[in-house]
């Protein structure tokens, strides 16, 4: 069923007695081709380019819930390819250029909203930094400007300029940044995949992987064994939790990041601002609640909740940018599992199981890698290599050295 | 205008008149009201508009649940949006404006959103708005923001100050209610240190919107005793208009005292809010419960509320939104109200109960198995339409009805660790469940126990369970006689009759409807149906909306109530302002300022102050006549060059380390060698990562054969520690070292250039021999200067000139810088600031934070052959990984432009002449740029590929941020004195 | 959260910096054979486990102690905390070690 303006019209005049169901609740078959394992974003936009892009045609995608439970369905919304290394920038590009696609791809308005991100400086050498990252992006064929405070100024008033701690010295902007109506994404995802004959079965957990011989031959799940001839794995903060079953350990710690809502406000802010003093990020949704985020509570945590410290950092970042949202009230704060990885980058592999693939380790960025995180990794599942804008991804960047450390702090997560 | 809906009785102040505006319009109340019940007084039941689809709306509660009745209140920069009129406590001068409606309140543009309801169903905006593409940001979005939101901020900096802080406990009551009280009662006789907090101004609970009496005698009489006594105990803190918004880990509760929205504004040198981190080692939640309404056609209409509102609005404000009322209800509690508004003269027109053994208890028509199918009127209620038990229809004039469809108990708390609510049949709700957090016991209604004497019992068997738990001795506290009836209640969630929209969700605007049209598409788990309609998203949190669409929804899958629910409750309980959670951390005073010893000398000097973390320092000293800052700058980098310069470096991480074994500890932190650094010598050492990555430089000073002090860089202090810690206390507790970091204990002094010897020469006490050949490059010592005072002498440079680094105790400082200036006149002594350090070291090639910014190998830095094979340090083994070690990786090089006259710009990316400047031909980028009055141009440090066998050529430095593409020569990066003669001489 | 400091008794967690798993106490012998696996394995590979995790905690606030705390990642109950001076004297002192 083709979502349209003009259906709407008609099934409002008719009492919308013709809707169906944006995806059917199969019962799981006995054997899939391909089995993901994980109904988030990248799980369910995997699904979709498997069977759109490389003609799959038998596809499952097991969720241990409800699809969209995890952290596409428990983020601050942004999108964005303001990234500065090598290994990354390609990829969060193609990220985004899917994103400016996506509506008429998948038949299903996610609200794609490209109001811009700034990052704002407020050091000489955070500039310098911006500089270089600013020039990364355009060589790569995105987009950023440099502003300098006047530019920031009369792009955003509001902002603390007169008794800051830490003054604003200028910002990066990306007009192609923006934000997403993030369950929106994985409902699309789920419903253009369900059209193409992806079967997504819910309330069905993974136990345990069924491995003969050194290849997988299916998983065996609450709802029984459901034999596979490849299994990939999208399943973010759970992933050390699953990928023990096949006996991996991983590069990966999981922990809790916060984020918050206000109650809804008459449209204050232009687009995503991020604080470069402290850990504060903000916009506005189209409902008009200014949804805002920090930083990890920074010990490893499976409790989808976090403590007071932190929220108190996060609102202190916001007042100390921008005091004129003081009065407004934050509504709820919600909890999500990140997979922290050691060099703050995604891995989206092999594994040492043949049939078994991998894909995770996205921080705090997995919401905007959705598209292309969907997209290299059916192309991994599909063609056995990867993507070309996925190929820094690798397990093995560790042992060998060919970090994608984009903030420069090491193999500690927590610093991500 | 009268106040015509004012009834007698009610817990206000009829002594005092209290003026207040609403929407510019003058009306009168009194102490004791809030906004919404001082509005219903004066016959204003229109006091919002929903969400969506703008419709006209009054309370529909009287507490902190309430979705509709929003306003701005206040005016210019304390404008406070989205503020409920239910709980804002009236004061003389208030000021209040509707909100989310143009141009009035009464004639609502967007009213006509209304109209094509049956366009925007649950959802619709997924399903359109997609052709052209190009028109979602310029047309559609916009269009929608605009109508979207609700309140709106002033935009200005919120004026007032806010507190945080902590409260410690035995025992922490939420909620002072029947249970709460006796709780209290109970623990404070025992001698616990209590704290009772209740959201409300008076404490109460459902005593004060009720009228069963307590011993016989009114409620009031008991509140008021038992106030009294808790008072006068010292170990008990009680605490009104404070919310407890949040259980977090390890007992720990969040919890906001409004201590100013009562009054115009906060008094002098008075917080307008606290936030308060209250330790308790046991808590108990008496929150009580929050009524919920029934669904039917148009049941969203001004005067249409919780019946349980209705008979708080008349008991204790004295106040009706009507004088003609019904009552609709499911269960006998909604009687009770009847019974009530009939004693205050209030016209009960009839109660409505679809249950058809419903009890006669108030007296006034009963209409029992009859059903609410739909209202009329236009901006508030005017009649209501009735099916009868027989089938008939009835149309009943009324100006309210009072809708119960049961209690919902407030079991918020317990969730905000995960627990999940179980269901409760007899009350048709859900309670708590075992799992609540540690430490956390539940009483009264909010444990799902109705009755007034089963709040008390529950609530003083409670507390005195809680304080056994704890080693206490307490028994509960002898509870007064109450009432102790059963609310008996039939589930009744919505009425299936009607084609129109009945409300689940108000503010939000999401009907019955919209719940099957969720379901219809799919969308049936809970958290799917609440994201889809929006259910629950509102203000409120869906107290007042989520069990009705929970209801809707197990009815259409055929599944029961807990199996479809519940939802996930968050903290906070109720909305907490940004600048509350904030405290003072705000404007200036965001972060600590940390200032050096000679702060106050250089700011006397005119300096101009930069931000570097947490400390300021002086950027620059501008003389009389110099307009530019490079011009200081410039002035300051020749004068070091050509005579001495000091530069305050007390921001530099120092770290003590002594003991037998601090050599082998050295020796196993740094990558370069220090076992045999001799005593008396300084060196350069380089920190790695255990990743192999470079963590930080500075030098080490071997003062004593077991005493060793560190420099750090200024970013890096507080983690270089951290991580030395780590390394002695968890790598290897065995050898003999400790640390302490003395960054602020030692004020330290570059003094630097030709004739720093001379200067220097000039505060050594007598006796101490500083001469090249007594102490040469990079000799240390610990020294006397200006007569006695103990001293540290280090000569190290930084700038690449004769210089030296002497610290003093932190307390001489000043005194030093001020010695300094005063002896050094002739020599031409010029303080500098870090701008021209950062000249000086560029000019000299020292890598600083833009090169070691945790990116970068000691190979890249053109340190490589310091990571020693020959030991085991940190990071060595993993800095030797192929892709960290690669032969034609980056390496630090100098750039200088061809044309002199092209400034370089740091983070410009390298490119060979000839090729696209895209990312595949990228050779490098610009780290460090500055103007070198030595050269006469920029110059520039950089990282570039194999740049270490490029010296000579010509490469390409291109900003395409600011289109800018020059030509540079690859140089060494030590532009000054190559060979080192300076810093020897 | 509380940390139970083992010499200075419940302390707020905003008081200390966090590290990660307590197995990076038992830094491999950088000279011996396969050092570069045994790094590998070392720095970059965690158990990560939901339920009983051992783990560092800095007292960067407060007495500059490194603590092995144990704490359930699943509800953030700690069960204990120790000085992970005397976890690493320990773990020096085992046969294994030793060997």
């Amino acid at each position: 069923m083709r979502y349209s303006g003009f259906r709407v019209l008609r099934e409002g005049l008719f009492g919308h007695k013709g809707w169906k169901p944006a995806w059917r609740d199969p019962a799981p078959k006995t054997h899939y081709d391909i089995i993901i394992v994980g109904g988030g974003g990248h799980g369910l936009a995997t699904a979709h380019y498997l069977a759109k892009i490389y003609g799959e045609k038998s596809i499952a995608v097991l969720e241990k819930g409800w699809i969209g439970g995890g952290n596409v369905g428990r983020n601050t919304t942004i999108v964005r390819s303001n990234y500065l290394l090598d290994g990354n920038e390609p990829f969060y590009e193609f990220s985004l250029k899917l994103w400016e696609g996506l509506e008429q791809d998948l038949n299903y308005n996610a609200m794609v909203s490209q109001r811009g991100i700034l990052n704002l400086c407020h050091s000489d050498a955070q500039r310098d930094a911006y500089r270089r990252r600013g020039n990364a992006m355009l060589l790569n064929g995105a987009d950023a400007e440099l502003l300098d405070p006047d530019q920031v100024r009369r792009m955003a008033p509001f902002l603390n300029f007169d008794n800051a701690r830490f003054p604003i010295k200028g910002g990066l902007l990306q007009r192609r940044g923006g934000t997403v109506r993030h369950d929106a994404v994985a409902w699309g995802y789920a419903r253009a995949a369900d059209s193409r004959g992806v079967d997504i079965i819910q309330n069905c957990e993974v136990t345990g992987f069924r491995i003969e011989k050194g290849r997988v031959k299916g998983v065996e799940t609450s709802r029984g064994f459901i034999g596979a001839g490849k299994v990939g794995v999208a399943v973010a903060g759970s992933s050390s939790r699953v990928m023990e079953k096949a006996g991996m350990r991983l590069p990966l710690e999981s922990h809790a990041l916060q984020a918050f809502v206000s109650e809804g406000l008459k449209p204050v802010l232009p687009g995503v601002i991020t604080f470069g003093a402290g850990h504060f990020y903000v916009s506005q949704s189209d409902k008009g609640g200014l949804v805002f985020g920090g930083d990890i509570d920074g010990y490893n945590s499976y409790a989808q909740r976090g403590n007071l410290p932190v929220i108190e950092d996060v609102c202190e970042g916001g007042m100390a940018l921008m005091p004129m949202i003081g009065r407004a009230r934050l509504l709820r704060m919600w909890g999500g599992i990140m997979d922290m990885s050691m060099d703050g980058s995604p891995i989206i592999d092999r594994t040492p199981v043949d049939g078994l693939y991998f894909n995770g380790g996205w921080c705090y960025g997995g919401f905007k890698a959705t598209p292309a995180s969907g997209y290299v990794f059916a192309h991994l599942l599909s063609t056995d290599q990867p993507h070309d804008t996925a190929t820094a991804y690798r397990f093995d960047r560790f042992r060998r050295g060919y970090l994608i450390d984009e903030k420069g702090v090491g193999a500690q997560p927590n610093l991500h | 205008m009268s106040q015509k809906n004012r009834l007698s009785g009610g817990l206000i102040d009829r002594s005092q008149s209290l003026s207040f505006t609403f929407d510019g319009r003058k009306y009168t109340g009194h102490p004791g009201d809030t906004l919404a019940s001082a509005l219903l007084a004066n016959g204003v039941r229109l006091m919002g508009r929903s969400f969506k689809y703008h419709r006209p709306r009054g309370p529909l509660c009287a507490g902190s649940e309430e979705p509709n009745a929003l306003v701005e209140l206040r005016d210019d920069a304390r404008q406070e949006p989205n503020t409920r009129a239910t709980t804002a406590e009236l004061f003389d001068g208030l000021s209040a404006n509707s909100q989310n409606r143009w141009p009035s309140l009464a004639f609502d543009a967007l009213g006509i959103n209304d109209k094509f309801s049956s366009f925007l169903s649950a959802g619709f905006y997924y399903k359109t708005f997609m052709w052209p593409a190009a028109f979602w940001e310029k047309l559609y979005e916009p269009m929608i923001r605009r109508a979207a939101g609700l309140g709106s901020l002033s935009m200005e900096a919120d004026p007032d100050a806010y507190d945080r802080g902590s409260l410690y406990a035995d025992l922490l009551i939420i909620g002072a209610g029947p249970a709460g009280l006796a709780a209290a009662l109970t623990a404070g006789r025992a001698g616990a240190r209590v704290i009772l907090a209740d959201e409300d101004f008076h404490m109460g609970g459902r005593l004060n919107a009720e009228t069963f009496p307590l011993d016989d005698a009114p409620a009031q009489d008991w509140i008021a005793a038992t106030l009294a006594e808790l008072k006068s105990l010292p170990n008990v803190r009680l605490m009104t208009r404070t919310t407890v918004l949040g259980a977090f880990d390890h007992g720990v509760y969040g919890a906001l005292e409004r201590v100013a929205d009562h009054l115009p504004q906060p008094k002098a040198h008075q917080p307008r809010q606290i936030l308060w981190r209250i330790q308790t080692k046991r808590a108990l939640l008496c929150a009580g419960a929050t009524e919920r309404s029934i669904g039917f056609e148009n049941n969203d209409r001004p005067g249409i509320m919780l019946a349980g509102a209705l008979r708080a609005y008349a008991n204790r404000w004295a106040a009706t939104p009507a004088q003609r009322v019904a009552i609709f209800t499911n269960n006998d509690d909604g009687h009770r109200g009847a019974v009530d508004l009939i004693a205050k003269g209030v016209q009960v027109t009839a109660v409505i109960d679809p249950r058809p053994d419903a009890p006669r208890i108030a007296d006034c028509e009963l209409l029992a198995g009859a059903q609410v199918i739909n209202t009329q009127g236009r901006l508030g209620l005017s009649f209501a339409e009735l099916r009868l038990s027989d089938g008939s229809m009835r149309i009943m004039e009324c100006g309210a009805i009072g809708v119960s469809g049961g209690w919902n108990p407030n079991v918020h708390l317990t969730c905000h660790q995960g627990a999940k609510p179980v269901w409760n049949d007899e009350i048709a709700a859900f309670v708590p469940a075992a799992n609540t957090p540690p430490g956390l016991s539940i009483a009264g209604a909010a444990a799902g126990v109705l009755s007034t004497h089963g709040a008390l019992r529950t609530g003083a068997e409670a507390a005195a369970q809680a304080l056994e738990d704890l080693g206490m001795c307490a028994s509960p506290a002898p509870t007064p006689t109450a009432e102790d009836a059963p609310i008996r209640l039939s589930p009744f969630w919505y009425v299936a009759e009607g084609k129109g929209r009945a409300w689940l969700d108000q503010q939000n605007d999401v009907t019955v409807k919209d719940v099957k049209l969720a379901h219809q598409e799919g969308f049936r788990s809970v958290e799917h149906l609440k994201r889809y309609t929006t259910l629950g998203m509102a203000t409120d949190q869906g107290k007042t909306a989520n069990m009705g669409g929970l209801a809707v929804m197990a009815e259409m899958t055929g599944k029961s109530i807990p199996e479809t629910g519940p939802t996930m409750f968050r903290p906070p309980y109720t909305p907490v302002a940004m600048a509350a959670w904030a405290g003072r951390s705000r404007d200036a005073d965001f972060r600590p300022t940390r200032r050096s010893p000679s702060h106050d000398w250089a700011a006397e000097q005119g300096a101009v102050f930069v931000e570097v973390g947490q400390w300021l320092r002086a950027q620059w000293f501008p003389q009389p006549g110099e307009d530019h800052w490079r011009a200081s700058v410039d002035r300051e980098v020749l004068a070091v060059r050509a005579g001495v310069g000091v530069c305050d470096v007390t921001t530099l991480g120092k770290i003590d380390v002594q003991g037998a074994d601090a050599a082998t500890f050295l020796n196993r932190i740094y990558c370069n060698g220090f076992a045999k650094l001799a005593v008396g010598k300084t060196r350069y050492g380089l920190m790695l990562r255990e990743d192999g990555m470079a963590m930080d430089d500075g030098t080490a000073a071997r003062l004593a054969e077991d005493h060793f002090v560190v420099t750090t860089t200024t970013a890096n202090a507080v983690a270089v520690f951290r991580h030395m810690e780590f390394a002695r206390q968890c790598l290897w507790p065995e050898l003999d070292v400790q640390l302490i970091s003395t960054t602020e204990a030692w004020a330290q002094y570059a003094v630097a250039g030709p004739n720093s010897r001379a200067l220097l020469e000039r505060i050594v006490d007598e006796g101490v021999d500083i001469s090249n050949e007594a102490f040469p490059f990079m000799a240390c010592g610990e020294i006397t200067i200006c007569g006695g005072l103990r001293a540290r002498l280090f000569r190290i440079s930084f700038s690449g000139e004769l210089a030296y680094e002497i610290a003093v105790p932190t307390r001489y400082g000043d005194a030093l810088m001020r010695r300094l200036m005063e002896l050094g006149q002739d020599l031409g002594v010029t303080p500098y600031g870090t701008e021209a350090l950062g000249v000086l070291r560029i000019e000299k090639g020292h890598a600083a934070g833009n090169e070691l910014n945790g990116q970068t190998t000691a190979a890249n830095l053109g340190l490589g052959r310091m990571v020693s094979s020959k030991k085991d340090s940190i990071g060595a083994v993993l800095s030797r990984r192929e892709g960290l070690s690669l032969p034609d990786d980056k390496r630090l090089i100098g750039l200088k432009p061809v044309d002199a006259a092209n400034p370089l710009l740091a983070g410009s990316h390298l490119f060979d002449q000839g090729t696209e400047a895209v990312a595949a031909n990228d050779q490098g980028w610009v780290t460090s740029v500055a103007y070198s009055p030595h050269m006469g141009s920029s110059i520039a440090l950089a990282f570039l590929k194999r740049g270490d066998a490029r010296l000579g050529e010509v490469i390409r430095v291109v900003n395409p941020l600011g289109g800018s593409d020059i030509e540079a020569e690859i140089v060494s990066p030590h532009f000054i004195d190559p060979e080192g003669d300076r810093l020897r001489a | 959260m509380l940390i139970p400091h083992p010499l200075l008794g419940p302390r707020d967690s905003a008081e200390f910096t966090y590290l990660g798993d307590a197995s990076l106490i038992a830094r491999p012998d950088g000279m011996s054979d396969g050092a570069d696996e045994a790094f590998y394995d070392y720095l970059y590979l965690r158990d990560n486990p939901a339920g009983i995790h051992r783990e560092l905690w800095f007292h960067e606030q407060g007495d500059r102690s490194w603590l092995v705390v144990t704490r359930n990642t699943l509800t953030h109950e700690i069960l204990g905390a120790e000085l992970a001076r005397d976890v690493a004297m320990a773990q020096r002192n085992t046969p294994e070690a030793k060997a």
